[in-house]
């Protein structure tokens, strides 16, 4: 979750990039970790640390974090243990624990692995009720080759209730700290799937998850067929999508205070993963979603065919400061909540995350 | 004693010498006493099953060794060992 809107880090494919707005314009910095592709950045507004998701390739996948007013350091990486028979592949998304538990921090992973630490990076522990379910009903992998997690949500009423979505099995729910999971889907759809195979409670692909920050009743979710909303913490799902504009994308992004609006970056469709027409657009709504406003201005409107990964469309504690980042490594951001934008940078590597620090 | 060279890549993430020189009976236990050295660059060589990662290659007197799961090739004394990275990506 964003802790200000003048700060944002951005996970490259050749190294981390910060942006930072003095005096009202935006700075990119060089990149830190130069080289090395960045899975995912964000910052722990806890303490002041930020955390890198390093995929080395060759080298297999790593944490790093910057301690406030230091320099990134590796710290321990979450192992799978043995007897699982697996490896981990890819960090893709690291989340801050409770606000009234420092040190705690969650990382989900391909295969489908949910590892948390409670000893700020010191040692990292699987979770082996949800990693049973994985094995148990064989998640398909869905954006990555294997299983994976990519959107951690963290009840602030309560440190012992969160949420994970995987792609692909839906999204899981946990009461009791991760002792036990059960998946929370009713309302969606799996039109991939054998007809046999669409009653089952899970086999879902949820691209990207977001709880209302204000009310973590409200959830927000683009999916692989469609866009929902859930005003019930998950229990059921209604869905929003608005064809052809409002139906498949990547990120969602939930307003911090109010509950009824959201973003999405829409693509063209499963079939044709570009933008529609060479126009690069954002869509708004303000109603919870039975309605929604194209908002272009700023934006590029012919010839442009990227678009944002789920981990790359974010907003700051204002409410009003957006930014999201492009496959083809362009930036944009905007102050006045999406109605114009402005360039970032055209000549980043790949985006593969964009977070407020 | 094996000589033990590193490819440059594993020198961005710890300070490692132009040749080392270890002795071990096999490359898992060379690997092992590197990690000793170098706390965590095991874990650069091999995942965490302690298999060598697909694009790592380890080479002893010209050749690459044959157990990638196991590392159970010899490490005759006198040997030299490569520890090199494959030429992949962009």
């Amino acid at each position: 979750m964003a802790t200000t809107s003048d700060r944002i880090l951005i996970g490259t494919r050749k190294g981390l990039v910060e942006a930072r707005k003095a005096n009202g314009a935006w700075t990119l910095h060089e990149p830190l970790l130069p080289g090395q592709p960045i899975a995912y950045a964000m910052h722990d507004a806890r303490d002041g640390s930020d955390w890198a998701s390093i995929d080395h390739g060759h080298w297999g996948v790593k944490l790093s974090r910057r301690k406030k007013g230091g320099d990134f350091e590796e710290v321990e990486a979450p192992k799978y243990p043995e007897g699982s028979d697996t490896t981990a592949k890819y960090y893709w998304v690291l989340t801050p624990g409770h606000a009234d538990r420092p040190g705690t921090m969650f990382v989900g992973t391909e295969p489908g692995g949910l590892f948390s630490t409670t000893d700020d990076g010191a040692t990292w522990e699987l979770n082996k009720p949800l990693w049973d379910l994985c094995v148990e009903h064989k998640w398909m992998g869905g954006g990555r080759d294997g299983a994976g997690i990519h959107s951690i949500m963290i009840d602030p009423r309560d440190p012992d209730h969160m949420y994970v979505a995987i792609s692909c099995a839906g999204v899981c729910e946990t009461k009791d700290g991760g002792a036990t999971w059960s998946y929370a889907n009713k309302g969606m759809r799996m039109d991939y799937a054998p007809p046999e195979e669409q009653d089952k409670e899970y086999g879902f692909d949820p691209h990207f998850v977001a709880m209302a920050p204000s009310d973590p009743e409200v959830l927000w979710q683009a999916n692989h067929c469609g866009v929902y909303r859930s005003k019930d913490g998950s229990q059921t799902w209604d869905e929003i999508s608005n064809k052809p504009h409002v139906y498949f994308g990547f990120p969602i992004t939930a307003h911090p205070t109010n509950t009824e609006r959201a973003w999405i970056v829409p693509m063209h469709s499963d079939n044709n993963r570009t933008t529609f027409d060479g126009r690069l657009f954002v869509m708004r709504t303000d109603d919870g979603g039975a309605t929604w406003n194209e908002q272009a201005n700023g934006l590029p409107q012919s010839g442009a065919w990227d678009f944002p990964y789920r981990h790359s469309f974010d907003i700051g504690t204002d409410g009003e400061t957006l930014a999201f980042g492009t496959t083809s490594g362009n930036a944009y951001v905007s102050e006045d909540g999406g109605d114009s934008w402005q360039v970032l940078s055209n000549n980043l590597p790949l985006i593969y995350s964009l977070r407020f620090a | 004693m094996a000589h033990v060279s590193f490819t440059p890549h594993l020198r961005r993430f710890f300070d490692l010498p132009d040749a080392f020189e270890v002795e071990a009976e096999d490359v898992a236990a060379l690997v092992q006493k590197l990690d000793e050295t170098w706390p965590g660059l095991a874990f650069y060589i091999t995942d965490e099953r302690g298999r060598l990662r697909q694009h790592v290659s380890i080479w002893v007197d010209g050749a690459q060794i044959e157990d990638r799961e196991a590392l159970t090739d010899g490490v005759p004394p006198g040997s030299a060992v490569h520890i090199l990275q494959a030429l992949s990506g962009g």
